[in-house]
């Protein structure tokens, strides 16, 4: 496959997820929003999460300064100017997708861009009823693309570099989510156990669908140490860290491809930590640091997927043996 | 019945008002149509093509604009037995244009034979000297040509003009088939409609008959300028239709005069590309310097024989609008036969006598510019203002020899949907002829319309639409 093919196919499925994921994350911001100012401390200090979380928070500072409701929501739902915002990633996204035509099915292309139309047919301006509707949307058209390529194109590396893209993201997203989160309430002790505490370790669960499966899987009250758990090392949560590396690593082996194997190497030394880890070392070493440590190691394994696939530039150094012989038949 | 009944040939009707047997059972599904029914069907195909994206970036206006061009639901009709006559006489014009090609670079048997001069030929900007020599599989320089033909009463045709560059359109005959197939089943159970479906596959065809000699199983690739081309959505269209690569300069490079693509498994060679980017931006050691859209070397590998460029390099020379001039008598020179289709009258302002014509009668003439395309640049004398045939007029004085004249021709016209209901409006044909080892062409191409009333121009970057062009089995 060509290299920018195979760049644009990651990053297609990357900015999908990406959009998709934001929205995850601001659908929870505007439930918790919702509850009582003094269960729930200032505005800004909540809105700042959102902005951690996706590493947006020093552009939106200096369009807006101090975190507002209504400011963050728009910076990063629509905002244009802010290059993580979902209209940019969907925006992205058509692009890349535009730049692949040839590789992807017509219906995937179709509701790539009939989304984007549908994108540039809503109001600028919203209400939260409005912003609730908009962030269900973004999620029914990032599951409807999944379930469409899925369902319409041929499974060979095409689709493996969609995959990688996809759970790359949802790695690197699951494992901000999991810091920010962290942060924000292991730092306030008199809220342990608190209903503060339960709200909002429980909009942590419902922002990666996971609400329901702790429910079913521990039948318990919510304790940090389980969600952890839940997201980094259960492989049956299809959005923890295990499950994305289970994906990642098979889609490198199914690429397989010849320079592949520095990328192979580290996707498996990654998953094979989570495979064997166990969430008290996890807790022992530190959330924040292993979390930290986490996201160095995907970010250098997307570089390692860089080289291998995605930016190829190779150039002969020695005239390989068979070209010679038949270019000098030729003269 | 409007004055343009009288004046124009209109392809619904007969000279005495009766609809042509061919429209005859078309024109009867449509007047039992309940009202609304074409503008809402009309409506749902923009739908369609906007969800599709099949969209066209107009130069000069802001980068990452996208048009629609208008689509027209109203089929246009030809017998069979009209299209077998014009498919002979489009097939005989490509294979003469095609040894005219070969010929100036190599023995130049034209020029010496006296049919055509040497300035002509040679003095032309678009002459590629490099290309003298360098032998093509199948002697074949101009691989796609579009052939653009008016039609101005029942049996008489022109040739307008032959596009042997980088001919565009293609995939809107595609598509425009696809959408009304898909808005109007039952008219394709009630007719017979010669398919176009399998362009692709005759395309991919003959590009595999273009891959060098000793090449058995060729890698194709499509060569787009980028994804904000113009014509972007056909290349990556084409691409996807005969499952080959859609790469850009930026992908390719050359190493001992072979072209090779970065793919994620490292360097592959290429053997035929189907390139869809300007002779002048190819190679930037070769044409523009500045060109960041082409491979250093490229052309280098090419007259070596190690790779193929459909269209071959330096066909502009033969589609120029003053060397259409001796088009007909390229076909008498190379094949001995008698031009089935006729050239549309040109005066060449390069010559005395001609200009001093042109200039006196410029209100009723065409005037083009001789390597003009896409209808920009040019002047229509009879719906010109006298300001600005007086304008053009001082340009045609500055270098009379960049300019032919051809008088206004009488358009045919075909029923069209416009805001009024269905109307006339002008029409030409774009059918789109492939030349490997043989020369085929699918029945019919693309017809453009001029939507706005009586207006001759039906380019689509002037504002004219296409429309689904059917050749009904006899």
């Amino acid at each position: 496959m060509l290299s920018r093919t195979a760049d644009n196919l990651f990053w297609m499925a990357r900015h999908i997820e990406r959009a998709e994921n934001i929205a995850r994350v601001l659908d929870v911001a505007h439930r918790t929003s919702l509850l009582p100012r003094d269960v729930e401390g200032t505005e800004a200090y909540l809105w700042y999460a959102p902005l951690n979380i996706t590493g947006c928070a020093s552009g939106y500072e200096e369009k807006h300064g101090l975190a507002r409701a209504d400011a963050v929501t728009h910076y990063m739902a629509l905002d244009p100017d802010n290059p993580s915002s979902i209209y940019s990633c969907l925006k992205l996204a058509r692009e890349n997708a535009r730049t692949a035509r040839s590789a992807i099915t017509s219906e995937m292309w179709e509701i790539i861009n009939a989304t984007w139309l549908e994108l540039n047919r809503l109001s600028n301006q919203m209400d939260n009823e409005k912003y609730a509707n908009f962030f269900d949307w973004v999620k029914d058209r990032s599951h409807l693309f999944r379930g469409v390529t899925l369902g319409t194109i041929i499974k060979d590396i095409a689709l493996s570099f969609i995959k990688l893209g996809t759970f790359l993201e949802r790695a690197d997203n699951t494992a901000r989510l999991l810091d920010v989160k962290y942060h924000i309430l292991l730092t306030e002790k008199e809220n342990v156990g608190s209903s503060a505490d339960y709200y909002q370790w429980g909009s942590l669960l419902k922002s990666v669908s996971a609400f329901e499966a702790y429910r079913k899987i521990y039948r318990d009250v919510i304790s940090p140490l389980r969600v952890a758990e839940l997201l980094i090392l259960r492989d049956d949560m299809p959005r923890s860290l295990h499950a994305c590396m289970n994906e990642v690593e098979a889609a490198l082996i199914e690429i397989n491809g010849s320079a592949g194997k520095e990328a192979r190497r580290s996707a498996g030394e990654l998953h094979a930590a989570l495979h064997f880890g166990r969430i008290e070392d996890i807790f022992e070493e530190g959330l924040h640091e292993y979390l930290t440590h986490f996201l160095g190691q995907t970010y250098s394994l997307s570089q390692n997927i860089r080289d291998a696939y995605l930016a190829r530039q190779d150039r002969f150094e020695t005239l390989p043996i068979r070209s010679a012989v038949q270019t000098q038949q030729q003269t | 019945m409007n004055r343009n009944a009288t004046k124009y040939f209109n392809e619904l009707y007969e000279t005495n008002g009766e609809i042509r047997d061919i429209y005859q059972h078309y024109q009867h599904w449509q007047s039992n149509l309940s009202n609304g029914t074409l503008e809402r069907k009309s409506a749902e195909a923009e739908l369609l093509f906007r969800r599709l994206g099949i969209t066209f970036a107009v130069y000069g206006e802001s980068s990452g604009s996208e048009r629609l061009i208008p689509f027209d639901i109203v089929p246009r009709i030809f017998s069979g037995s009209e299209w077998r006559k014009l498919e002979l006489g489009i097939k005989q014009r490509v294979r003469a244009l095609n040894a005219f090609l070969h010929d100036i670079y190599h023995d130049k048997d034209i020029i010496k034979a006296g049919v055509i001069s040497e300035k002509q030929v040679l003095g032309n900007a678009l002459y590629r000297p490099e290309m003298i020599g360098v032998d093509l599989p199948n002697h074949v320089y101009a691989h796609i040509a579009g052939i653009d033909l008016v039609r101005v009463a029942e049996n008489d045709f022109f040739v307008l003009e032959d596009n042997l560059r980088t001919p565009s359109g293609v995939s809107y005959m595609l598509e425009n088939r696809n959408t009304m197939m898909r808005l109007f089943p039952e008219l394709f159970a009630s007719h017979a409609v010669e398919p176009v479906e399998h362009y692709p596959q005759m395309l991919l065809d003959t590009l595999r008959e273009s891959a060098p000699a000793n090449v058995s199983n060729p890698t194709i690739v499509v060569m787009t300028p980028g994804s904000y081309n113009s014509a972007y959505f056909e290349h990556a269209f084409l691409a996807s239709q005969m499952g080959v690569e859609l790469v850009e300069g930026q992908d390719l490079f050359v190493h001992q005069q072979k072209v090779y693509m970065h793919t994620t498994e490292g360097p592959q060679q290429v053997h035929v590309i189907y390139r869809r980017v300007d002779d002048d931006f190819l190679d930037p050691l070769v044409f523009r310097p500045d060109s960041t859209l082409g491979v250093p070397g490229l052309l280098d590998a090419y007259y070596s024989g190690n790779v193929s460029l459909t269209n071959g390099v330096g066909t502009g020379v033969a589609d120029d609008k003053s060397t259409y001039f001796y088009v007909p008598e390229m076909i008498k020179f190379y094949l001995g036969e008698t031009p089935l289709l006729s050239n549309v009258p040109t005066w060449r302002l390069s010559e005395k006598d001609d200009l001093k014509y042109a200039l006196a009668h410029l209100p009723e003439l065409v005037v083009k510019e001789v390597q003009g395309s896409g209808g920009y640049g040019m002047l229509v004398g009879p719906t010109s203002s006298k300001a600005e045939i007086e304008a053009y007029k001082q340009r045609i004085l500055k270098d009379p020899a960049n300019f032919i004249a051809q008088p206004t021709l009488a358009l045919s016209t075909c029923p069209t949907l416009v805001e009024s209901g269905v109307a006339p409006r002008h029409v030409d044909l774009r059918p789109f002829v492939l030349s490997g080892k043989d020369i085929r062409l699918v029945a019919g191409g693309l017809t453009r319309v001029a939507l706005s009333e009586g207006s001759l121009v039906v380019n689509s970057s002037q504002g004219g639409g296409t429309k689904d062009t059917w050749v009904l089995e006899d």
